[in-house]
């Protein structure tokens, strides 16, 4: 360990702050990386490993803290960070579709220039490509749409790798083996190995531990937005990095009324493309949806909603509501007072489907403001002038004043402040006890172990279901992380 | 080794063109000729070039409704003052260039529809060809007169015309660099951007270039009917959009392919002839235009669907 | 400080005052002699800009690409198969009328079935429907110049304590379909499509239903008032549609509707309609040709959209 410290840094970052909001995202982290070295980052969701790496490649402004490249503090921005050689794989791809391989290459390379630059691009990332992916056989003239997901990421990871005139000091690969099969994944391993050889660095991010524990030479756990363990990699074992990732000793106890699955499920799926379980729901069961962010739950939520509601004909009784998460993307309509926003979806239950009774409206209205507390002098204000905590509960409300007898929720509680979230959980109790189903998708382990059932997902499928007791951070974190080495 | 989308996309347009001209030639024999070849291809060379010029805007996902009107006035400048004082009409199409560019700029940073501000930009137009010239008349100059109705060997004016801007355009947007960075704004604006290149500029260059190519656009048109006015070329706007589609380019996705779109431009000016030629009443000439429009709009969705499933498979 | 932030949150009290303005410039022109004729005639031809604008307001109002193009071909449609059906006999009024909106309700429904079976933008499925509307047209019409019935030409050329009927009946829709946006559940249904798509839907709004029904409502309007200019104008005729393709845009544009989407304002459109009108005498009486007229009908389009903005920054 001492034998890395004395390398020269690449990056630092040392006590970055970045709030969101209410929401911390980073609360004083420090991440060093050394030349020659792959460091390993881990950590659950909401840990904070997007919001680092962005602010070491300079897409986002810290605000507090310092990043220095090559132990000289710079100024901040994506030209910085690209100057002193940091490469970044993003998580979604960033390849233009339209493109070829090569023009590809020769947008991400803007040295690239003069004539002949089609048949030296090719020659760059065939080159690279064959030195990450022997025998890869993608063609360089071929446009990316055409490729499969798996050699996509492969010309993405070799585009970054890939230096004209100087090879990248840093690369910053996110979840890099998401799509591709075993075989590839060990070569690029592999790959990794040889490049941090060479003096080259690498911040590898993956929720596959044992790519992780076998890759890198020191690996960084982060939890609520802070380092909590730094060690190197052989310190740590599969168990250990799971207890690191989570926090066993705060293992709150938590009243659940039994088990509530008797009689027909309301709500059933079939597992996902034939692979893990199958879903059901019971009535007045609060179910969570698992796992780390973006490996099905959204999908598995929006399936459930879309199969239920037709897209031509108003609905005569609503059976399901929908509670976004992304709030400004999906949730709000940004034109309307806060009263609008709220009645959108239960008109249909008192306006007699054709005018809309302004008076009962209206009585709606201050009736959810009262119970679930909009901070608010008037209901017709903009909902635009709430704070997004404040805004988030009026798509609660949204919801809950329909008639429906379940309630889908996308991760709602993001960027929500501690004192909203508690109000909005007593009413969800309640609810919950008066018969409604909750479905609910969450990355915060707290709420995760509020619901009677858990369903964890890995990869766009369930593989594993928890109940009661069983619901343990623990093990959410275990089934969340592990069978990475079947893939 | 697996032959690529755009080979495929360029397909149905070659096809539905060489399928167009076998049943011209069997209903008219005689077109089979040189003067019959000019005379069926002769208008499809301003037609070509504006096409072209819609496909640049159509690369960056905005929409051109103004190009009709444009193209007229940029016929109506050519017959009067490039015609009588070149200096001036030359000075007259870099300020109008120019303005295309600050257009592309506005409504990138104000990040406005496209449809609306070309709409506005199509009266802006219109009315300055008006003003030029209120009633149909000028005169095309010597040069471009010659240009246009000049007989090479062999094969016609028209068809030599419209493989040279094929091919020039074809290098410019699918080779070069340029071309490269037009339609990796259209693919996914974020990594042009990531990686640093400032997509104001390529927007406004872009912009810039289709009011190039519509410029050549008024001047061929005038070189081929000797005179102008201020409708003359109106109907080019919806005949450039459904050029660029015949042609294989999509709306949105920076997917164009420039081959195509001559191509698409020539199908949609044989299309007027055959449908002449059919003996179709006049009456439902522009509808056939459309339902031809539907037809290759469903065959299009029809091979995009098979491809998809080929992929999944 | 009340007063600007009326002006603010009420944007078509813009054209409201433009409008006066320039009535006030154009009848200080004349010396005040055509003051009546001039209101009579702006009212009249606003009142057809007024009903087409009316049906492109709500299309428009469903959010960013949603145009239709076909208004003007449905239009001369409209009016000539109505005069033809009619015959001049004046009862066959009633009959005409029902015919010309059932045509737009098929016309309608046509132009959806193109945009969700090819998928393809409205702008180019609203087109093609355009064209083969207009050689309906031609061929129903087949150049012949079939008069309006006698009863029903009186009507739509006479005034009312003088109001011109015709600006009457644009009244009347215009207060229909105000109590549609503001009132009735519809309304917000397809505010909340322009505002976004994806959140109406995820709230349970049949957000396929809602399109179809905008899109037959905007052809509706288009028939209807294809039906009224041809009665007006003593015939069809197949251009008689043409001018109104991209006014039905601009007047929705410069009479506040968010060309984004999701926000609609109808005393815009007649603020607009009556402010181009005038614009448009005006420059006449100052001797000022047609062409400076559509620089500045250009013009101010894009000044208003410029103002207006595009999309709100908190997206």
């Amino acid at each position: 360990m001492n034998e890395v410290t004395t390398r020269p840094e690449v990056v630092a970052a040392r006590g970055i702050k970045v709030t969101f909001g209410a929401v911390k995202a980073l609360d004083g982290a420090d991440l060093v990386i050394h030349a020659g070295e792959c460091v390993g980052l881990v950590g659950h969701n909401g840990a904070g490993k997007s919001t680092i790496v962005n602010a070491i490649n300079g897409g986002l402004t810290p605000h507090a803290g310092e990043i220095s490249y090559g132990g000289i503090r710079a100024q901040h921005g994506i030209s910085t960070a690209r100057a002193n050689g940091v490469r970044c794989v993003f998580q979604e791809l960033s390849l233009c579709p339209n493109l070829t391989v090569n023009e590809n290459a020769r947008i991400m390379h803007a040295e690239l220039a003069g004539w002949n630059w089609r048949s030296r691009a090719g020659a760059l990332v065939e080159l690279q490509l064959q030195e990450i992916f022997p025998n890869h056989g993608i063609d360089c003239d071929s446009t990316i749409d055409d490729l499969s997901i798996a050699e996509r990421q492969m010309v993405e990871i070799a585009v970054s790798f890939a230096g004209l005139n100087q090879k990248p000091k840093l690369v910053i690969l996110d979840e890099p083996t998401s799509s591709l099969d075993a075989g590839l994944a060990a070569q690029l391993m592999a790959y990794i190995r040889r490049f941090v050889g060479e003096g080259g660095s690498v911040l590898l991010i993956s929720h596959i531990l044992g790519e992780i524990l076998s890759t890198s030479d020191r690996i960084v756990v982060m939890k609520d937005g802070r380092v909590v363990a730094d060690r190197s990699a052989s310190e740590f074992s599969k168990r250990s990095l799971v207890e690191a990732m989570g926090n066993v000793a705060r293992e709150k106890e938590w009243q659940r009324a039994g088990d509530k699955r008797n009689g027909a499920p309301v709500l059933a799926m079939p597992a996902r493309r034939g692979q893990g379980l199958a879903f059901e729901a019971h009535r007045g069961e609060m179910i969570g949806l698992a796992g780390l962010g973006g490996h099905g739950q959204t999908e598995t939520l929006l399936d459930l909603y879309l199969s239920r509601n037709s897209n031509w004909w108003p609905a005569r009784r609503k059976e399901i509501a929908f509670v976004a998460g992304d709030r400004s993307l999906n949730g709000i309509f940004p034109l309307w007072s806060i009263l609008k926003n709220l009645s959108i979806a239960s008109l249909g239950d008192f306006s007699a489907r054709t005018i809309v009774d302004r008076d009962r409206e209206g009585a709606l209205g201050n009736g959810w403001k009262k119970r679930i507390e909009i901070r608010t002098p008037d209901m017709e204000n903009r909902i635009l002038s709430l704070s997004g905590g404040n805004q988030q509960k009026v798509l609660f409300a949204r919801a809950l004043a329909t008639s429906a007898r379940i309630v889908l929720m996308d991760d709602p509680m993001r960027g929500v402040d501690v004192g909203t979230k508690q109000e909005v959980y007593d009413i969800l109790r309640l609810e919950a006890a008066g018969g409604r189903t909750f479905i609910w998708y969450s990355t915060e382990m707290d709420e995760i172990r509020l619901c009677d059932r858990v369903y964890v997902f890995r990869e766009g499928a369930i593989v594993a279901e928890l109940a009661g007791d069983e619901i343990t951070e623990k093990n959410v974190l275990e089934a969340s992380f592990s069978g990475g080495e079947a893939a | 080794m697996r032959i690529s989308t755009s080979t495929i996309r360029l397909v149905i347009p070659a096809a539905s063109l060489a399928l167009l001209l076998a049943a011209v030639f069997y209903m008219q024999p005689r077109a089979m000729s040189y003067t019959g070849l000019n005379l069926l291809f002769n208008l499809a060379v301003p037609i070509a070039l504006a096409t072209v010029a819609q496909m640049l805007i159509m690369a960056v996902n905005d929409l051109d409704l103004s190009m009709g009107a444009f193209v007229s006035f940029c016929a109506c400048v050519t017959a009067t003052f490039l015609q009588a004082s070149p200096a001036i009409g030359v000075l007259i199409f870099l300020g109008a260039i120019a303005a295309y560019a600050v257009i592309g700029i506005v409504i990138h940073v104000r990040e406005l529809p496209s449809i609306v501000v070309t709409l506005g930009m199509s009266f802006v137009w219109g009315g300055l060809a008006v003003l030029m010239l209120p009633s149909p008349g000028g005169e095309a100059p010597g040069w471009a007169r010659w240009l246009m109705t000049s007989r090479p060997p062999f094969v016609p004016m028209a068809i030599v015309a419209s493989i040279v801007i094929a091919l020039v355009t074809h290098f410019a947007i699918m080779r070069s660099s340029a071309g490269v960075l037009i339609r990796g704004v259209g693919g996914n604006v974020r990594s042009v951007e990531r990686a640093g290149w400032s997509v104001i500029r390529i927007r406004a260059g872009t912009y810039a270039l289709a009011g190039f190519f519509a410029v050549l656009s008024g001047i061929a048109l005038v070189g081929l009917t000797t005179s102008a006015d201020a409708n003359i070329a109106l109907r080019y706007t919806l005949l450039s959009i459904a050029g660029v589609i015949l042609g294989g380019g999509e709306f949105v996705g920076g997917k164009v392919s420039p081959i195509g779109a001559v191509i698409g431009a020539l199908t949609l000016t044989l299309a007027g002839s055959f449908l002449s030629f059919l003996r179709i009443s006049p009456d439902w000439q522009i509808g056939a235009q459309g339902a031809i429009l539907i037809v290759v709009l469903g065959l299009r969705l029809l091979l995009n669907r098979l491809e998809k499933r080929e992929k999944s498979r | 400080m009340t007063g600007a932030r009326l002006l603010l949150s009420k944007p078509w009290i813009w054209s409201f005052a433009a409008t006066i303005a320039v009535w006030i410039v154009t009848v200080l022109f004349t010396g005040g002699a055509s003051s009546l004729g001039l209101s009579q005639a702006a009212l009249t031809f606003a009142a057809f800009s007024v009903i087409v604008g009316l049906g492109q307001m709500f299309v428009i109002t469903l959010g960013p690409g949603n145009i239709d193009l076909s208004v003007p071909a449905t239009m001369t449609l409209s009016g000539t198969m109505a005069l033809k059906l009619m015959d001049v006999q004046d009862g066959m009024i009633i009959v005409g009328l029902l015919v010309s909106i059932l045509l737009g309700l098929g016309i309608g429904i046509g132009n959806y079935v193109l945009i969700k079976l090819l998928r393809i933008p409205p702008i180019i499925a609203t087109l093609s429907m355009s064209f083969i509307i207009q050689s309906t047209a031609i061929w129903t019409n087949r150049g012949l110049r079939i008069k309006p019935p006698e009863i029903l030409a009186s009507f739509t050329t006479s005034n009312l304590f003088g109001v011109p009927n015709i600006a009457i009946v644009a009244l009347i829709l215009s207060v229909i379909a105000w109590v549609l946006l503001e009132k009735t559940i519809y309304g917000r249904w397809i505010s909340a499509i322009g505002q976004s798509t994806f959140a109406a839907r995820m709230t349970g709004i049949p957000v396929d239903g809602t399109r179809l029904v905008t899109y037959i409502l905007c052809a509706v309007l288009a028939s209807i008032c294809g039906y009224l200019l041809a009665s007006f104008s003593g015939g069809a005729a197949l251009n008689m549609g043409s001018e109104y393709l991209l006014m039905s845009i601009a007047v929705v544009v410069i009479g506040g509707t968010a060309v984004a989407g999701g926000n609609s304002n109808i005393p815009g459109i007649w603020g607009a309609s009556l402010f181009m009108f005038l614009v448009v005498s005006m420059l006449n009486t100052y001797g000022f040709g047609a062409g400076f007229r559509l620089i500045l009908t250009g013009l101010i389009i894009i000044a208003v959209i410029l103002l207006a903005g595009g999309r709100q920054s908190n997206r």
